[in-house]
């Protein structure tokens, strides 16, 4: 524990927990985070075929509960009013 | 008498496995049930030793398997407590020499006569480990309140919920209370969340192991260091026993100063 992390109280438990947090979810879904912005660029390829929506917002998380995993996506749409053709 | 086949294991080597088998198999025979530990570990034999019952192996796990002796003839009796019995593991030969098939007809001919059977598995997840997982009707994981620990425990967790085994549980082993109320060491609180599986015990730190490890008589033969309690209370729990844990946090005068009683 260096001085900054003394004063400001930072345990190393807490570290320990947050890494470990973080390497568990690595372990269990054998994803490293590059592979998971591949999957996320892939993500708003198709989706975007469909339906305009904002890339930069888009958000893809590994959340726990429990022992299982889920991936989330926050994909945000652009609301665009309806274009009429004719 | 239909045994109850407990396997404990760990993924990381070095975390207590050995103590707690040895421990847990002490304090099962202390309250009258017939025992068997088996050592898992081919090749890194230490069962034996913690026991200390080292000077007293004739035939081990393997004579068994390939047919050179009865089981019984390898069946070390604790002459402290005549209802436990060691199998000792092979000390140089080849770890393929006993497979998972093996170890389930091992367990299947003892079954009738004893009321549990530890298995102490080897750390990592090789074959030692698949011998010893396949005839357990529980697996007991011990890890210990910090990283690498932690993530191999979660490692092997998973390989159980794929084999489609028994949810394990938990025993946190070497504990440091005063580090924990520090925050400087991951609590009892922080392990059972990062991993989320049912906890079993918890056993605090105590120099009293390695005491009892060089002596050869593990300290849950008598119930005097906390550590001991621990692990007799470990064993009423797998007997159906509901038993609160220990509560770590009192710290009377002795220990305050260092004491060790």
């Amino acid at each position: 524990m260096n001085l900054f992390e003394r004063l400001i109280g930072k345990k190393s438990a807490k570290n320990a927990k947050e890494r470990l947090q973080l390497v568990l979810i690595h372990d269990r879904i054998d994803l490293t985070p590059l592979a998971i912005e591949a999957l996320k660029d892939d993500l708003i390829a198709a989706i975007s075929r469909h339906i305009d929506i904002d890339p930069a917002n888009v958000k893809i998380e590994i959340e726990t509960e429990g022992r299982s995993q889920r991936l989330v996506a926050d994909i945000p749409l652009r609301s665009t009013p309806r274009r009429r053709t004719g | 008498m239909t045994a109850k086949i407990i396997t404990v294991t760990s993924g990381k080597g070095g975390v207590g496995k050995t103590t707690t088998v040895a421990n847990i198999s002490v304090a099962l025979a202390l309250e009258g049930k017939k025992v068997v530990c088996i050592d898992g570990d081919i090749g890194l034999r230490n069962l034996d030793v913690i026991l200390g019952l080292e000077n007293r192996i004739v035939y081990d796990l393997v004579d068994i398997v390939e047919g050179r002796c009865r089981t019984r003839q390898a069946m070390i009796r604790d002459k402290r407590l005549p209802d436990l019995f060691l199998i000792p593991a092979a000390q140089i030969r080849d770890k393929n020499a006993v497979s998972p098939s093996d170890m389930i007809r091992l367990c299947d001919e003892l079954k009738p006569e004893v009321d549990f059977i530890l298995i102490d598995s080897p750390a990592g997840i090789e074959r030692g480990f698949r011998n010893s997982i396949a005839p357990a009707d529980q697996i007991l994981i011990v890890t210990n309140p910090e990283m690498s620990a932690v993530r191999d425990a979660d490692r092997v967790i998973g390989l159980l919920e794929a084999d489609g085994k028994n949810p394990p549980s938990l025993i946190i082993n070497r504990l440091n209370p005063s580090m924990v109320r520090r925050g400087d060491m991951l609590s009892m609180e922080d392990v059972f969340d990062l991993l989320r599986i049912d906890v079993i015990g918890i056993i605090p730190e105590d120099e009293n192991v390695i005491l009892a490890s060089n002596k050869g008589t593990p300290l849950a033969l008598d119930g005097k260091t906390k550590a001991g309690q621990a692990f007799r209370n470990i064993s009423r729990r797998l007997n159906g026993e509901q038993v609160p844990f220990l509560d770590l946090n009192h710290q009377n005068i002795w220990d305050r100063f260092g004491w060790r009683r």
